[in-house]
């Protein structure tokens, strides 16, 4: 008798703020053995064979399409890659005529990535097949939120009672939100670093603290977890400049010298070395940013695997019709 | 219309002990002794357990191998899940256990150790994994029950006991180190 993952996903992974502590576990839970494939010689389990799984980007994405499609090839899975850019979704098409396009192809999977939140849920109610959210706007990006939990759990152990600071631009980080979620869902405290103009106002409802210091995010914290601060920022007038915000808001490792306790530097990526981060930090003994990015292709193929197959419930099929 | 002359009520399941504690133990230290048999010794051996309880019989059975020959056997652990055929008719998605092979299999002699050999399904998937990593020399099938009802060409090569198994009956291994106890015991549903 095998024992059964009892508590299933459902037909799409949208966001981490609509699942239990259960689920995200029965996901972390499955990501640990899965990183083993990645260490074999022949990188590849024959589990979704014949599932064909497509990408459907509608924002730039290096690292998050490349760790889906290896997910998706190392589970054996058929992958298509779709880009806004030279398909019809340049000549105007809308988002449910191409994902009814697709299907009409017969597929079983869509990983999408767009720069409206809420797409992924859009999608998920309109179609058959499973959608799994690559970061939809402002929204969420549930498996970097995962692999976020994945490495913070492997360095730290159990996250009850460890805390968390994310630094920098919350304001639009879908991987803030998702990590929010997911971090206190876990029994982790959570706080957020950065400057005002870059922290949303109803911040505290989430049930954060609020650090206006990096030094003292450093002093409180376990780990934190470094955003990317978007360069546009700085012509919206949301930062002066960006040596100032190094100078204030930089984790660099003199800082980090100060600290009481060992501390882990996480960053999803890709890096502004000088600017959120300083070199020796980002290459230095606190980082597990490499973890992060094996650990996201282990999360993402522990999604697709429980994910594979399951129809929606009779609601949504429902509605999907109306 | 004719009603039911009786009422039958439902039987519960009558359980028999197929092997005791002690007799678990005779027959896996005969499997270790017909394994350095047919295999002339431990040289080249590796022994695989399949998740779960044949990861805790093979570890035994390398320890007896060990106070035998005097040989450390390397041991690995095979989850099959991700192999499975019926992956899309199982439902909630099984959990999915670790898989750890001591190094490379090229010309090794591998023995799979499992607990209970019934369609043969679960020993397909086994072997279509160890293919994964590379080519031994021999693969062998050692298995602590034998119940019949094989759905696929495949035969064990050490068996510690044949268990005759009516329609809709179970075996259950019970392994200390998971259970609590040694014990195998045989569950039938009685038919009036």
């Amino acid at each position: 008798m095998t024992p059964t993952a009892s508590s299933v996903l459902g037909k799409d992974l949208l966001g981490l703020e609509h699942l239990s502590a259960e689920q995200i576990n029965v996901i972390l839970d499955t990501a640990g053995p899965l990183k083993e494939i990645s260490e074999r010689a022949i990188k590849k389990v024959p589990t979704l064979r014949g599932a064909t799984v497509v990408n459907l980007f509608f924002e730039a994405s290096t690292r998050t399409r490349i760790s889906f499609e290896f997910a998706e090839k190392r589970l054996s899975a058929d992958t298509v890659n779709v880009a806004s850019s030279g398909s019809s979704i340049s000549k105007g098409e809308t988002l449910v005529d191409t994902a009814r396009n697709l299907e009409a192809m017969r597929i079983d999977m869509v990983v999408i990535r767009h720069h409206a939140s809420g797409a992924a849920k859009f999608l998920a109610e309109r179609i058959e097949s499973n959608v799994i959210n690559a970061g939809d706007g402002t929204h969420e990006h549930p498996t970097q939120g995962l692999l976020d939990l994945l490495t913070l759990r492997d360095k730290l152990g159990d996250l009850r009672g460890k805390r968390i600071c994310i630094c920098g631009d919350v304001l639009h980080s879908r991987v803030a939100r998702s990590n929010i979620w997911g971090l206190t869902k876990l029994g982790a405290e959570v706080a957020v670093c950065g400057p005002r103009s870059l922290l949303p106002n109803a911040i505290g409802e989430m049930g954060v603290q609020v650090f206006d210091r990096i030094e003292q995010a450093i002093e409180w914290a376990d780990a934190l977890n470094v955003l990317r601060l978007q360069l546009e920022r700085m012509q919206a007038g949301y930062i002066p400049s960006l040596r100032e915000y190094n100078r204030v808001f930089g984790v660099t490792s003199e800082r980090l010298d100060r600290a009481p306790r060992d501390i882990l530097i996480l960053h999803p990526g890709p890096m502004n070395r000088g600017v959120e981060i300083d070199s020796d930090v980002a290459d230095g003994p606190h980082s597990v940013i490499l973890d992060q990015v094996t650990n996201g292709v282990a999360v993402r193929m522990a999604v697709l695997y429980l994910l594979a197959g399951n129809k929606p419930t009779l609601a949504t099929a429902a509605r999907g019709d109306a | 219309m004719r009603r039911q002359a009786y009422y039958i009520p439902e039987m519960p399941p009558t359980s028999s002990i197929v092997l005791s504690a002690k007799s678990l133990e005779r027959t896996v230290s005969r499997m270790a002794d017909e394994i350095l048999e047919r295999n002339d010794g431990a040289e080249e051996l590796i022994l695989v357990g399949i998740q779960r309880r044949g990861v805790q019989i093979a570890a035994r059975i390398a320890e007896l191998i060990k106070d035998r020959d005097g040989a450390t056997v390397p041991l690995g652990a095979l989850d099959i899940t991700l192999y499975r055929d019926d992956l899309q008719t199982v439902g909630p998605r099984p959990v999915v256990g670790r898989t750890d092979l001591p190094g490379d299999l090229e010309g090794k002699r591998v023995v799979i150790v499992d607990d209970v050999l019934f369609t043969g399904r679960t020993i397909r998937a086994a072997l279509d994994e160890l293919a994964d990593f590379g080519r031994p020399a021999r693969v062998g099938l050692a298995v602590l029950i034998d119940r019949g009802g094989r759905e696929l060409p495949i035969q064990p090569d050490v068996v510690g006991k044949h268990v005759e198994v009516p329609l809709g009956g179970r075996v259950d291994v019970f392994i200390s180190e998971l259970d609590g106890r040694d014990e195998v015991v045989l569950n039938v549903m009685e038919r009036t």
